[in-house]
């Protein structure tokens, strides 16, 4: 991976010509590999790919989301997840298999408003997503701060092996759930921690395409460089 | 008809305006300008002042519009009651319904929809002060609002005008070359692909004349590329190239 080659790109800018497999936000056309998004371009040993700096989320199966109820069907409930499509929460995902719309009331469990993570089970172009809370950590969220930043962003948000957000949770001794949608959940039990983990994130999202971004959230979170440190300044 | 030529053009080719016959009008295009919208561009081309909206992709309403193989795209072209020197009545008018439809039928070509189905992605225009050739600069300024949405596209749409003047071609008309020209032509460029995907000509030109035109209008649109790229880099990396 040492070979990656990085470039600013706006749509319709050639990346490279050659034999190259197109991934992410490439298209094809002839032997040249043309970006269709304002990003950052890589260049791998055989494939190109566009790493976005704008644009919406597009739903991919087995993603973490964080949804909002905005609706429910006699057997399933409507998540917002914040894409141009509605997130659908079967009801016997929750209740379990025995569910009958005459037993069970739906806004007992999730009403209208409330925020739950959740995973997407199944996505494709003919269906909208389809939600599932079967997992550790999901379920419905009681508490905590909800924080929107651009989708495009999160991967810079968890920064490589978790790395940013890792400095974060431990400067701040906050607990963040990402959704790869965007939306961000943190809870603390230090208001000032929280505030501090709110700024961070949001000065993630200002700043994403800028370098040496870990640095500047360090030194803003006050935390002093060196392996592993907790550390505080007041 | 003399008098207007010399009027509209000097006889070393200098226009009503001071340019010279290859001359475009000073563009200048603000990126991200609406904090309601997903995209937006604001472009000043000459005296032309416009803001371009996108907001999707989102639900199709009414519903029966959806597809459900692609998402499709909708746009409205308007221009405001002061835009122009004498009131314009703020509804659709025949004029800028065709504009619209000219518009979104330049963009379709760019937009990759196929990622998008049963929804739509909305672009407004809306033009604030118009001065000959505002359907090119919206143009401009619309492709510009859909990149910054994030919207994937083959490449970005360049639009710019061309005509004849006191018989000769010219880049880039204005209004009064416009009202009183011989032609107006206005084209718009995909320039990276290499494709067509406006041509418009109201007036009369001869064959070789529409050959320069033509000519004239590309230059023209491959410099309103370099600005409009020039827009989007100094928004997302500041610096502008890396």
């Amino acid at each position: 991976m040492m070979d990656v080659k990085r470039r600013y790109v706006i749509p319709g800018d050639v990346i490279a010509t050659g034999p190259l497999r197109p991934e992410q936000n490439v298209y094809q056309d002839g032997d040249r590999m043309i970006s269709t998004c304002v990003g950052i371009s890589e260049i791998f040993e055989n494939s190109v790919k566009v790493i976005p700096l704008t644009g919406g989320y597009m739903p991919k199966a087995n993603d973490l989301v964080i949804g909002k109820v905005i609706g429910t069907s006699p057997l399933s409930w409507e998540f917002d997840i914040n894409s141009c499509f509605v997130g659908f929460l079967p009801a016997q995902d929750v209740f379990g298999r025995d569910y009958s719309p005459t037993k069970d009331e739906l806004k007992q469990r999730l009403d209208i408003g409330d925020l739950v993570a959740t995973r997407i089970a199944n996505f494709d172009r003919s269906r909208d997503p389809l939600l599932t809370v079967q997992d550790r950590d999901l379920g419905k969220i009681d508490s905590g701060e909800l924080v929107e930043i651009s989708p495009s962003k999160v991967p810079r948000l968890i920064g490589k092996r978790g790395s940013m957000i890792q400095t974060i949770e431990m400067a701040t001794k906050a607990i963040i759930t990402i959704g790869q949608n965007g939306w961000i959940v943190i809870s603390c039990e230090d208001s000032e921690g929280l505030l501090k983990a709110v700024e961070a994130v949001k000065m993630i999202d200002a700043l994403a395409h800028t370098p040496n971004l870990t640095e500047r959230v360090k030194s803003m979170l006050g935390v002093t460089d060196g392996e592993n440190n907790d550390t505080i300044n007041d | 008809m003399v008098k207007i030529m010399t009027q509209l053009m000097t006889e070393d080719g200098i226009r009503c305006d001071g340019r010279r016959l290859d001359e475009l009008r000073n563009i200048s295009i603000k990126v991200g300008v609406l904090k309601n919208a997903d995209g937006s561009a604001y472009i000043e081309f000459g005296k032309n002042k416009i803001l371009a909206g996108v907001f999707g992709p989102r639900d199709v309403h009414p519903k029966h519009m959806a597809n459900q193989d692609s998402g499709i795209l909708r746009c409205r072209y308007h221009m405001s009651p002061f835009s122009v020197t004498e009131r314009k009545n703020p509804a659709p008018s025949r004029r800028e319904i065709e504009i619209s439809k000219v518009i979104k039928e330049a963009l379709q070509p760019s937009v990759i929809l196929k990622d998008y189905p049963r929804t739509v992605i909305d672009v407004f225009i809306e033009v604030l002060q118009a001065d000959g050739g505002s359907r090119c600069a919206a143009l401009d300024a619309a492709s510009v609002a859909l990149a910054d949405a994030g919207i994937p596209m083959r490449d970005l749409v360049s639009a710019c005008a061309a005509g004849k003047v006191a018989d000769r071609i010219v880049l880039d008309v204005n209004n009064e070359e416009d009202q009183e020209g011989q032609a107006d032509m206005p084209v718009a460029l995909m320039p990276n692909v290499g494709k067509i995907t406006l041509l418009q000509l109201d007036g009369m030109l001869k064959p070789e004349e529409f050959k320069t035109c033509m000519q004239t209008a590309l230059v023209g649109c491959k410099r309103v590329y370099e600005i409009q790229r020039k827009a989007l880099m100094e928004k997302y990396f500041q610096t502008g190239e890396q």
